[in-house]
């Protein structure tokens, strides 16, 4: 049975309802939180400071380092606190994504720290987190090109959707589902994540990274907002 | 009059001065004497700042809370899982305690397995929640010797801004009261994540707290900002159920005088019941809230 | 004009055209003009620029601060200026009658010295106390602030901080760093000091800033009586 109707009623190239909020962590130079619906990330921001250990440092330019963790709790089954392998991973990925748009050739020998923390998951997080990360950077007040934005597209047996939750992640119905992540520089769209696992044909992957270009327009838009209403 | 006005301009301005140079001599002389002479800005030695509860902040666990002391912020969550009990107690459930000092919490924290400090306060919660019998672990049997019900309570910093034992403390205890036990198959062997009961945790109608009393000089203040636990020379902390101590822990260096020990008990009784009620009161208006969510 | 400045983001567009030049916080790209960090935006004439509203404090040469002394070494003290560099302040740049076998008798670890910005160099900052009015802080109280907010704290010419000091009766030096010193003859003067500089901070953006701390001031007068 093909996939015509979504488990939550959405149409195919909606978003979840999107919600940011900026200065959240009163200690960090940055912070927000980002949430696709039940999805909720938190990113704080400190730096740029004097790196240690000094061997790590790099006498060129400031160093974006980038730490993604889950609540114990965030996940219907406990996570074990503590970062995991999948932490690690997606960790990297998100640094590699925000790191185009951001500029610390001003500040060697320096690191800006993203810590970025799932409070609450139903899919999507290392989206959801980029997103809160970007308007973090951007409220810290490191120089940057551009901000991020990120979002998740599916392909839900022949079915290309916006905005995967975990129901249609474990969806077993024909193809079964494709998971994909993805990011892109808000302003001029190029790509900086891109992370999939199931099954898809190159012509459809070209299609579903067009409409996740689509989707993070409107992303954009809130993360616009949320900067400029900022209270300080 | 003027301190009541500090409290309300410290309400309308979330962003305020951080501070992430290493502390001054200066500093610690100024916190120090200002202690001193019993000044504190907006309220006095032995008050704390606002408490704010709310429940139910993370839907995938089965109870959850985030506390604001002052700017300190916790967030607390309850897991449940069917486990097998320890073998010398056949007829019980289990409690284990986590807490996580958060590098996003503050620029002091670094990434990696607790340390000592994440350690201290996460076994005195424990200990206080263990002792107090909050927990009535023996109606959390399923089958003695073969099936329980395992308690994880994961607590997590969120904004340090000093006194993150006390604020883990009632974030504990909310995520308890909060929780809800989730279906449990017991033919199939398998919890149902995300299909909660109306039925609660069994607890205590009475309510567990954690006091830490610092010492400057010869003065006793509670609920200290970052800068004021940095001047801290020393604390001991109670944990109190109905008027009684559950858990004690005298952390910290300075030794303390047995006139000063009396006289902190004698603080501490007094302080445990208000805050207690004020606590209790909280916890209630956040349930209240959480209904009017659903 | 009495519009609150626009924030602007990274990656937006400012203005578009030739005629444009890019200033501080800001690039060309084509032929628009665009942000590099998030801030207020500026005009002057044909120079568009950002105002910073959040980020660190990005030391420059001339610039008054105030510091920490972290260690001591033979010759100088390295200090914490709360800048992403290292800073040190030599022995050299101190008066002349400081005896280099004590060093720590003049500054110890966790002493507040104020001093000026001698350079800046990709090794690090250079520290200097030869001028008037530094030195080390031995009383008072410190005010941390964003130290993009330091120049509505002094105001033009100064005239911010001297409604501060008058109203409060307080000697205030306020670092470039966002380092505040406060030095009063009362606690409550000292506090009422730090309140007043914690409220421009929080209000940066808006303008007739000169009037609302006015009001503020005579707000906390009137209470006290």
């Amino acid at each position: 049975m093909a996939y015509t109707k979504r488990f939550d009623g959405r149409k195919f190239d909606e978003t979840r309802d999107i919600k940011a909020e900026v200065g959240i962590i009163p200690n960090a130079d940055g912070s927000a939180m980002f949430a696709f619906g039940d999805t909720v990330a938190v990113a704080a921001v400190y730096g740029p400071k004097i790196m240690h250990p000094q061997h790590s440092q790099d006498p060129k330019k400031g160093t974006l380092r980038v730490t993604y963790d889950m609540l114990s709790f965030s996940v219907p089954e406990r996570k074990k606190p503590g970062p995991s392998r999948r932490s690690q991973e997606i960790s990297k990925v998100t640094e590699w994504a925000l790191s185009p748009v951001v500029n610390l050739d001003e500040f060697p020998n320096t690191v800006v720290d993203v810590h970025i923390m799932i409070f609450q998951a139903n899919a999507s997080t290392r989206c959801a987190g980029i997103n809160a990360a970007a308007i973090a950077l951007a409220h810290a007040g490191v120089p940057m090109s551009d901000l991020v934005s990120s979002v998740s597209v599916g392909k839900m047996d022949e079915t290309i959707v916006v905005d995967v939750i975990k129901e249609e992640e474990d969806y077993e119905e024909g193809e079964g589902a494709t998971d994909i992540a993805t990011a892109f520089t808000s302003n001029s769209g190029k790509l900086t994540l891109l992370q999939l696992d199931g099954k898809i044909s190159p012509k459809k992957l070209d299609e579903a990274v067009e409409k996740a270009r689509d989707a993070c327009k409107k992303i954009y838009e809130l993360q616009k907002k949320t900067l400029k209403e900022a209270k300080e | 009059m003027l301190a009541k006005k500090f409290m309300s301009f410290r309400k309308k301005h979330l962003r305020r001065q951080k501070n992430k140079m290493m502390i001054s001599n200066l500093t610690k002389k100024r916190v120090h004497d200002y202690l001193l002479e019993g000044k504190r800005e907006g309220r006095g030695l032995l008050d704390y700042r606002e408490i704010e509860i709310e429940l139910g902040v993370s839907k995938n666990a089965e109870g959850s809370a985030r506390v604001k002391v002052g700017k300190t912020e916790v967030v607390a969550g309850v897991k449940l899982d069917v486990t097998e009990p320890y073998t010398d107690h056949e007829d019980e459930g289990t409690l284990i305690t986590t807490l996580e000092l958060l590098p996003l919490s503050s620029p002091r924290f670094e990434a990696g397995p607790p340390k000592i400090e994440a350690i201290e306060i996460a076994r005195i919660v424990d200990r206080e929640v263990r002792e107090s019998k909050f927990i009535d672990f023996k109606k959390l049997c399923i089958k003695k010797g073969e099936k329980v019900w395992g308690i994880f309570l994961d607590i997590f910093s969120i904004n340090d801004d000093g006194n993150l034992l006390d604020a883990a403390g009632i974030a504990a205890v909310a995520a308890l009261r909060n929780a809800k036990m989730p279906k449990y198959d017991e033919k199939e062997d398998k919890v149902e994540y995300g299909e909660l009961t109306n039925k609660g945790m069994p607890l205590n109608k009475e309510t567990p707290i954690i006091l830490t009393f610092h010492k400057i000089g010869n003065k006793i203040f509670i609920d200290p900002g970052q800068e004021e636990e940095k001047a801290s020379e020393g604390r001991i902390s109670f944990g109190f159920l109905d008027g009684n101590i559950n858990a004690c822990q005298k952390g910290n260096d300075a030794p303390l005088k047995l006139e000063e020990l009396s006289e902190i008990l004698e603080t501490a009784e007094k302080k445990a019941e208000e805050m207690t009620e004020k606590i209790d009161k909280a916890i209630e208006k956040a349930l209240k809230a959480r209904e009017n969510r659903k | 004009m009495s519009e609150e400045r626009e924030k602007v983001i990274p990656g937006e567009i400012l203005e578009t055209g030739e005629d444009w030049l890019p200033g501080e916080g800001t690039r060309r790209d084509g032929k628009n003009i665009v942000a590099s960090r998030f801030g207020l935006k500026e005009i002057q004439n044909r120079l568009v620029k950002i105002i910073p509203l959040s980020g660190v404090y990005i030391p420059r040469r001339g610039n008054l601060v105030i510091g920490v002394v972290t260690d001591i070494n033979f010759s100088g003290w390295n200090m914490d200026i709360n800048a992403p560099y290292t800073s040190f302040l030599p022995l050299a740049e101190c008066p002349r009658f400081f005896n280099k076998e004590d060093l720590a008798e003049y500054f110890d670890i966790g002493d507040m010295v104020v001093c000026k910005v001698k350079a800046v160099k990709r090794k690090g900052v250079d520290l200097s106390l030869k001028s008037i009015g530094l030195g080390k802080i031995e009383d008072g109280m410190i005010v941390y602030i964003n130290s993009n907010k330091v120049p509505r704290v002094i105001g033009k010419e100064g005239s911010m901080i001297k409604i501060i000091k008058d109203a409060t009766k307080c000697d205030i030096v306020v670092g470039q760093n966002g380092v505040v010193w406060i030095k009063g003859k009362t606690a409550e003067n000292e506090m009422l000091a730090k309140e007043t500089i914690l409220f421009i901070t929080g209000k940066s953006y808006l303008s007739g800033l000169t009037e609302k701390v006015q009001e503020f001031l005579s707000k906390k007068f009137g209470e006290k009586k």
